[in-house]
């Protein structure tokens, strides 16, 4: 299959880039890694006038750790996430999840910010960022704002961004100490989409009680979905295998995954339940 | 559809066209510069058999348009052996354990084991390279001799 | 005719590395989507999106006006003197009605059935401009159920039996009776088709590239839908990207693409693209079957019963009855069967049509005994390989009429130990420590199992093929076979049984085949024959050129041969599997595999464990990853490789392989028997009955999703 006709720009600066998006906005499509979108057009399915290549734009392609936050440009491809000493020093939930990222030769191309535009609900990062809180600066010519981590995934492959806005940096805050994280998924094949996981980040107090507790599922719901009421019922607990399972059976208590050939609503619902369990048993064992 | 001149260095040689933006990579490399080694299975991203090394890092070559890889360096399996004639270690060690069947697959490994090698560490298990192969679909073999044959080349390499 | 006996080891029986490698590892080999001719232009066809319509109305005129269109053309478009494709092999008298047009006329029976084709410039307009093609259908009610369909849905049905099988079953003490299901899954082959089709004005000699499996039947076959003599088509093969079945049968596509050449006097390309391929190119394997054991209280088989539904999809193609023709022929398997019946259905439903995998009929019919003789077993509480143990044939029974036939022609096994390489498997891949692997604890979550399925492949078929060895004055060899490529190694095989019966060098000998004016005749690729039947035809060839050598003549010297047989023969062999399945996920993990397989005689022993490998992968990736599932309406959801799912290098299993040599065939001068499909055929029967029994629980249906068998660990269904 070959993609239909697209008009095409390969902007140079940031700004080149946002001036076509206030003009084309409606009818452009943001192109950053390509392994979503190019699939998307070589079926056809998707069908934009335009599309604004954004990989000249080195300027967001980077990973920053700064006050209390680690920075990463929209542009940076997930191979080098995997590859940063920063991420696997501060954020390993991060390098966890994105080790998970289909092949290498996808991780290669793909980029975070695109991963989290595209918003799929069965993508590693968008979980993972979910746990973890990440917050997402967004650009456009009428200037800049900044997207909470709650308000970002709207639903299946649709995020809070307008259509004249870019994604540019996604800023996580670091975790407080002795929190440790885990991230676990299912997928029928190695490199495949998740059926089923959970990104978790724990924070322990010297006596092994859980102080603060974050819950992201994936492929759980059209968006990445914080379990809020395990997290808060997790929080003063030790966390011990009756306590990971209590848990898990409240954050899938109201979930109703979208069943498909490869496994209908009630297989995917109980699959999270397990690897939530298991996800907050590793990370609870890590140190 | 505004077409765009392009220039794409691949093997080392410099090839240009004039093409529409929507032209895919491996369309640009197999049929404006002739070199039809890299191979087609899918053009959802998937099946691995389109994979070449841009800037040495092994990529699907049916995920990117021939304009992204304007100015930019490609490498396929026409340049893997070395300019004497002789096989890159890697083709050799398929030719002799018998990792290729109908070889359509094969350059797509090739180009994907070449860069896997050079920064995989000295001991691999098999676990290990399975997983990295992972990316690459295989009909014929079952894998198994694809798997004898990284390690054969690994070893030689290391030599 | 001198018998000609296989000279001594010196490359028979070799691991010889290949001489087809070259080109594929450098890159210089020729692949049908390399091709490129003066003037070419590219076709795409216009698919049916429904699954059964009347066309009420269709409009091309947009799309012939399209930027970069030479023509399109329609089933209007297309000679009045057109027939259908024609069965080649396998027919019978009632199934005329039942096959496909070129084009569709005025129906379409399957989402996926061409309805136009499109020629322009380059394959992105052509696919701009095929969406401009308007057709107005009709939907009419989708048949999709080969075992819940209308009495007009039978193509053919048929009954293959011996003995008193109702007596049987009356009288016996034990009956194990289930519904067993195999599902669609199809060759997939990583190169998808393609054909580049050019007339020759001058000569008026079409040419057709990218033939595959069987070049001179197609080439009849094309001949005659043109209404053209034959020496008119050549036929050429080129590199080939796999076909295990489904490339190379002669598809609707094979007479457009070329007739568009024809029409427009210019060269045609028609590559496939993958969605295409998937709902195209021939699917397989589904088939249910109502199968029933009746046994005594020791355990030996009385009789075996069984009704089966093959689900032929839209229309019967070239392969006519084949699939269910060889579930019927070799149900019985191993084993001997005082009584036997089968009752075989051949029924259109509104899915794409559905043909010959590796193993056609084979790997669903042993699914379906092996997983029955294991109920049984549990049944009466004996061991599943004592219970097998004590019904095989032994090797005093050889050879041995099974009282079934293919197409109308007897089996009868020619030799076999099946004892024997049943205690070689079970000793080298370590039963023993299996079972006790098995009963030690897993880890939590866990269940370990282990499995086996024995069973008889057939190889051998289409009775002849053609061979000429051409030796020159410099001592270089050229052997022309009738086989033909897929990539399975042919012309090293060919070559090494040449070049031990010439007494020359292998580096002399150069194999050439797939060229219908190159080589004047042959059968082609399939069923597991070219080596066999092709490499029978090389030494009788090659032996009477090395008489008349030794006689004085000089070279130039060449000779011909046709190797005939009338009868196939029958390799054989068992899968033996340890799996843990882990109850949450429903993921099967794969601890062991192995394959023994006992094939008379190996011409390459490194080429034949790599047909197993391959095999094991292709039958894993069935039992537990691929599916082609059809919603309601009759549409292919799995229709991309998002969601039919091949196996990777980290699915597919390790597996050991165990050749044996103990039972080479009379009915070649080889003594081979044909290796290529022995490692699909047992795989799906295996991994069941090792997931049965981790589970302990009923399988009676595949694939081993991990939605199923996590339902199944549930205790649900």
């Amino acid at each position: 299959m070959k993609p239909p006709p697209f008009e095409y720009d390969d902007p140079a600066t940031i700004d080149e880039a946002l001036g076509l998006l206030a003009e084309h906005g409606d009818e452009a499509k943001v192109l950053a890694g390509g392994q979503s979108l190019v699939p998307l057009l070589n079926f056809r399915l998707a069908r934009p006038e335009r599309v604004v290549d954004v990989n000249r734009l080195d300027a967001l392609s980077y990973i920053r750790a700064d006050d209390g936050v680690v920075r990463i440009g929209a542009l940076t491809r997930h191979a080098a996430l995997e590859r940063s000493s920063e991420v696997a020093a501060r954020l390993p939930l991060l390098a966890n999840a994105v080790a998970f990222v289909g092949h290498v030769q996808i991780r290669n191309r793909g980029t975070v910010g695109g991963s989290v535009a595209h918003a799929d609900p069965a993508a590693e990062l968008p979980v993972a960022l979910a746990a973890l809180e990440g917050r997402y600066h967004v650009r456009s010519q009428a200037g800049r704002r900044v997207i909470a981590s709650d308000e970002m995934f709207v639903t299946h492959l649709t995020t809070s961004l307008e259509p004249d806005e870019l994604l540019v940096e996604i800023e996580v805050p670091l975790p407080p100490p002795g929190t440790r994280a885990a991230f676990v998924e299912f997928a029928r094949r190695h490199g495949d989409f998740a059926l089923g996981g959970a990104a978790v980040v724990l924070t322990l107090d010297d006596a092994g009680t859980c102080t603060r507790a974050r819950i992201a599922l994936l492929a759980a719901a059209p968006t990445p979905l914080r379990a809020y009421g395990a997290e808060t019922w997790l929080t003063g607990m030790r966390v011990d295998e009756r306590a990971a399972v209590e848990a898990a059976s409240r954050a899938v208590a109201d979930v109703h995954p979208t069943g498909d050939i490869h496994g209908g609503t009630e297989y995917r619902r109980a699959l999270v339940e397990s690897l939530v369990r298991r996800a907050l048993l590793q990370a609870a064992e890590r140190r | 559809m505004t077409t765009r001149t392009i220039s794409v260095e691949i093997n080392g040689r410099a090839y240009w066209g004039t093409v529409e933006p929507r032209l895919l990579l491996s369309d640009f490399i197999r049929h404006e510069a002739h070199l039809t080694g890299t191979n087609v299975g899918c053009e959802h991203g998937v099946c691995g058999a389109c994979t070449v090394q841009l800037d040495g890092e092994p990529i699907r070559s049916c995920l990117m348009l021939a304009v992204q890889a304007d100015g930019r360096s490609v490498r396929t399996v026409e340049g893997l052996a070395p300019a004497d004639g002789d096989l890159h270690p890697l083709q050799q060690a398929f030719h002799e354990v018998h990792a290729l069947q109908c070889g359509f697959c094969t350059p797509g490994f090739l180009m994907t084991i070449e860069a896997f090698l050079a920064s995989a560490p000295a001991d691999l298990d098999e676990r290990a390279i399975r997983e990295a192969l992972a990316g690459n679909l295989c009909r014929c073999t079952g894998y198994q001799n694809i798997v004898e044959a990284v390690r054969l080349a690994a070893e030689r390499m290391r030599a | 005719m001198t018998a000609a006996v296989a000279p001594a080891r010196r490359l028979i029986g070799a691991r010889v590395a290949r001489k087809e490698d070259l080109p594929l590892l450098t890159g210089t080999a020729r692949f049908v989507g390399d091709v490129e001719r003066a003037g070419m232009v590219h076709a795409v066809f216009v698919r049916s999106p429904v699954a059964h319509a009347r066309i009420a109305a269709l409009d091309v005129e947009p799309a012939r006006s399209a930027p970069g269109v030479v023509g399109v053309l329609t089933a209007a478009d297309l000679p009045d003197t057109l027939s259908p494709i024609p069965i080649r092999m396998f027919s019978r008298p009632g199934l005329e009605r039942f096959l496909q047009w070129p084009l569709a006329r005025d129906t379409v029976r399957y989402s996926g059935d061409p309805v136009a084709v499109v020629v322009a410039a380059d394959r992105y307009a052509a696919e701009d401009a095929a969406e401009l093609v308007a057709v107005d259908y009709e939907p009419l009610e989708p048949v999709l159920r080969a075992d819940a369909a209308p009495p007009d849905a039978q193509a053919a049905a048929f009954v293959v039996e011996h003995g008193d099988v109702d007596a049987a079953f009356a009288e016996a003490p034990v009956v194990v009776e289930r519904r067993l299901h195999v599902h669609r899954h199809a060759a997939v082959p990583l190169e998808a088709r393609g054909l580049v089709a050019e007339l020759d004005a001058e000569t008026g000699v079409l040419t057709v590239l990218g033939a595959a499996k069987i070049p001179h039947v197609n080439r009849r076959i094309l001949a005659a839908l043109l209404g053209w003599p034959e020496d008119r088509v050549r036929l050429v093969e080129l590199h080939v990207g796999g076909g295990f079945g489904a490339r190379g049968e002669f598809y609707p596509e094979d007479f457009v693409v070329p007739f568009c050449a024809i029409r427009l006097g210019r060269p045609v390309s028609w590559i496939e693209d993958r969605e295409e391929n998937l709902r195209a190119c021939n699917h397989s394997r589904e088939q249910v079957h109502e199968i029933a054991l009746a046994l005594d209280a020791d355990g030996r088989f009385l009789a075996l019963r069984d009704r089966f539904f093959n689900d032929a999809g839209g229309y019967v193609r070239t392969h006519g009855l084949v699939v269910p023709g060889m579930t019927a022929a070799l149900l019985p398997g191993p084993y001997r069967w005082p009584a036997y019946r089968c009752e075989a259905h051949h029924v259109l439903t509104n899915k794409t049509p559905a043909g010959t995998y590796r193993a056609p009929g084979r790997y669903e019919a042993n699914f379906a005994r092996e997983r029955l003789i294991d109920v049984a077993a549990a049944e009466l509480a004996l061991d599943p390989v004592e219970l097998r143990r004590r019904n095989l044939l032994r090797p005093r029974d050889f050879p041995y009429p099974t009282g079934t036939n293919t197409d109308g022609h007897p089996v009868v096994y020619d030799t076999g130990d099946y004892p024997l390489l049943l205690d070689k498997a079970l000793e080298r891949f370590a039963w023993d420590d299996l079972r006790r692997w098995r009963a030690a604890p897993a880890a939590a979550g866990l269940r370990r199992g282990i499995g086996l399925a024995l069973f008889v492949e057939k190889s051998g078929i289409a009775k002849w093929e053609y061979a000429r060895v051409e030796v020159d004055s410099r001592g270089e060899v050229d052997v022309f076979t009738g086989g033909a490529s897929v990539g399975q190694g042919l012309e090293t095989a060919l070559a090494q049984i040449c070049a031990e019966t010439l007494d020359v060098a292998f580096e002399r000998v150069t194999v050439r085949h797939g060229d219908t004016d190159t080589v004047p005749d042959g059968m082609g690729a399939f069923g597991s024959r070219a080596a066999t039947l092709g490499g029978s035809a090389v030494l009788l060839a090659a032996d009477a050129l090395r008489k008349r050598l030794d006689a004085g003549e000089e070279a130039p010297l060449a000779e011909e041969a046709r190797f005939e047989s009338e009868d196939m023969t029958f390799p054989y062999g068992v899968h033996v599997v340890a799996v843990e399945v882990e109850e949450e996920t429903g993921q099967v993990a794969i601890h062991r595999y192995g394959v023994a397989y006992d094939i008379g005689r190996a011409i390459n022993p490194l080429l034949v464990e790599g047909q197993i490998v391959g095999g094991v992968a292709q039958g894993v990736g069935g039992a537990l990853l691929e599916e082609l599932v059809y919603d309601d309406a009759g549409q292919l959801v799995s229709a991309s490789f998002m969601d039919y799912l091949l196996p990777t290098a980290a699915e597919a299993p390790p597996v050991e392989v165990l050749i044996t040599e103990d039972a080479p065939t009379p009915r070649n001068p080889l003594g081979a028997k044909g290796a290529g499909e022995g490692g699909a055929a047992a795989a799906g029967a295996a991994l069941a009955n090792a997931v049965a029994d981790a589970l302990g629980v009923d399988v009676d249906r595949l694939p081993l999703s991990p939605a199923r068998v996590a339902a199944l660990a549930r205790g649900t269904r």
